[in-house]
């Protein structure tokens, strides 16, 4: 709903998986861009007596003002790794909205007609670049290419303060985040 | 940060050495922060072996006039309840919580940067009153991460700690307690305390006001709540509707006489919190009938939505009952 403010900087979106697709991460990872871009953000995770591989998900606003609810109703976008999550979501993005879909394991029919759908393999892609588990990155690329929340050179340096010298690990997250930016495009 | 940690830096920043606590959900990150930090500032960290022990720890404390501060995440109640955030202990906080005939000082911050400043405040107002102070947040600030920036202590002169277990080298032995048998002596130590509430009352009233200026109802909320409220607000500002909210920033003492101020020109009052109405009753007490005091809440660990507050506002307005 506050996406109509003219020329200012106002984002959310929630992210929504399996526990341990890493959407906790790319929450935080979009949050952390976002303060270091000197916006306003907040991040809040779902919690509860959950458990790996149960169902997770998280809330980023970001904005140029003073944020008020960090809870959303009507996201502008959604981030969506499994069928439960589709499920609990899909009704709740706003008209126009955008929801990026993982179509390596998502099988269930998108019901509404009147939003923005980017579907992307990211499981498949995330083997292809040599790691299983960086899906979410993926996921992630294909979610800044589309919306331009943060510079994408932000999520760099977010990735190289969280992996410090484990090369191996930044090198792999940034190909996946690559690889989604180019499929988003 | 996450609410929880930004609190336990703060406090760590006001100087705080000694902590009692026990992990629980929503607030289980600051007794894990505060394990961590603690020994590198040579402090204490103390696990109890549950919240009861915890505060026992602490000693009565309020009855002993003993400076603390106590952080309440608050869940779902009642008893063990649920693990998402409520507001449901604003009673407990304010209008009693233990036996006897005293208050604690309840800041109530509503963003994880004003969680950090008035937890500095609490340390220092504590020391100040010899008097505990409590940091009333709920699950959903616990959980929340925000930016934070840490800035220096206020500055203010504090007295001199002469309540603190240093061995009596050189000094007459302390006697700390709130065992007194003789009534007569208790009526006076209770009377001591209730000088000092009563000065807190007249000096450490913090309130916002957001654009009361020309509204006609006035939303009152606090901590989360009061966030999502701004939100609503600025939805039903859009549509027209002219709307603004009172914030305590202490719920005890509460901000009354801002009450009293803007009651007469105003439709309607609408209190809304994640509770069944506990803090309808201070309200009504500052509005003291000028105006009529309505209530939204949701409970149980059910987190209202700015659409919500819109909608009961918009209905407030239509008068539809």
């Amino acid at each position: 709903m506050e996406k109509t403010a003219k020329k200012s900087l106002y984002a959310n979106v929630i992210m929504a998986g399996f526990g341990g697709q890493g959407l906790m991460f790319i929450g935080k990872l979009l949050a952390y861009s976002g303060m270091k871009n000197g916006k306003h953000v907040t991040w809040i995770p779902s919690y509860g007596p959950e458990m790996r591989g149960g169902t997770a998900n998280c809330t980023v606003v970001i904005s140029d003002e003073e944020i008020g609810s960090p809870v959303i109703t009507s996201p502008q976008a959604l981030i969506i790794m499994n069928n439960p999550s589709l499920e609990a979501f899909e009704s709740r993005l706003e008209p126009e909205g955008f929801l990026f879909l993982n179509s390596s394991l998502i099988t269930q029919k998108i019901a509404r007609n009147d939003i923005d759908i980017i579907s992307i393999p990211a499981n498949d892609i995330a083997l292809e670049v040599g790691e299983r588990r960086v899906a979410n990155m993926v996921m992630l690329g294909a979610y800044i290419e589309r919306t331009k929340v943060v510079p994408k050179e932000s999520i760099y340096d977010g990735l190289k303060g969280f992996f410090g010298d484990k090369v191996k690990f930044l090198d792999v997250n940034i190909k996946a985040f690559e690889r989604g930016i180019s499929h988003s495009e | 940060m996450t609410g929880n940690e930004a609190i336990a830096e703060a406090a760590i920043q006001a100087g705080c050495r000694h902590f009692f606590g026990y992990p629980i959900t929503p607030q289980s990150e600051l007794p894990e922060y505060m394990s961590k930090r603690l020994p590198e500032v040579g402090g204490v960290f103390l696990q109890a072996e549950s919240e009861v022990a915890a505060i026992n720890m602490l000693f009565g404390a309020a009855g002993a006039e003993l400076p603390c501060v106590i952080v309440n995440i608050m869940r779902g109640g009642p008893g063990l309840g649920g693990i998402q955030p409520s507001q449901s202990d604003y009673f407990q906080a304010t209008k009693g919580g233990g036996h006897g005939d005293y208050h604690l000082l309840v800041f109530a911050p509503h963003t994880i940067q004003e969680a950090v400043s008035l937890t500095m405040d609490a340390f220092d107002l504590a020391d100040k009153y010899r008097n505990p102070v409590m940091v009333l947040g709920d699950g959903n600030m616990g959980q929340m991460m925000e930016p934070v920036v840490f800035k220096k202590n206020s500055g203010l002169k504090l007295p001199e700690k002469r309540w603190a277990l240093t061995g009596a080298k050189g000094r007459p032995v302390n006697l700390i307690k709130s065992l007194y048998l003789d009534p007569q002596a208790l009526e006076k130590h209770n009377l001591e305390i209730n000088r000092k509430i009563q000065e807190m009352i007249a000096n450490e009233v913090r309130v916002e006001t957001y654009s009361v200026e020309d509204a006609e109802i006035v939303i009152v909320a606090y901590g989360t709540v009061a966030r999502i409220a701004k939100t609503a607000i600025r939805v039903l500002r859009e549509r027209g509707f002219k709307v603004g909210m009172i914030r305590p920033i202490t719920v005890f003492p509460f901000p009354y006489s801002t009450f009293e101020e803007i009651s007469g020109d105003l439709r309607k009052f609408l209190v809304v919190e994640m509770s069944l109405g506990q803090m309808v009753e201070d309200v009504k007490l500052g509005v003291c009938g000028k105006a009529p005091v309505e209530f939204y809440g949701r409970t149980g660990g059910v987190v209202p939505t700015y659409d919500e507050i819109v909608t009961e506002t918009e209905r407030l307005f239509k008068g539809v009952p």
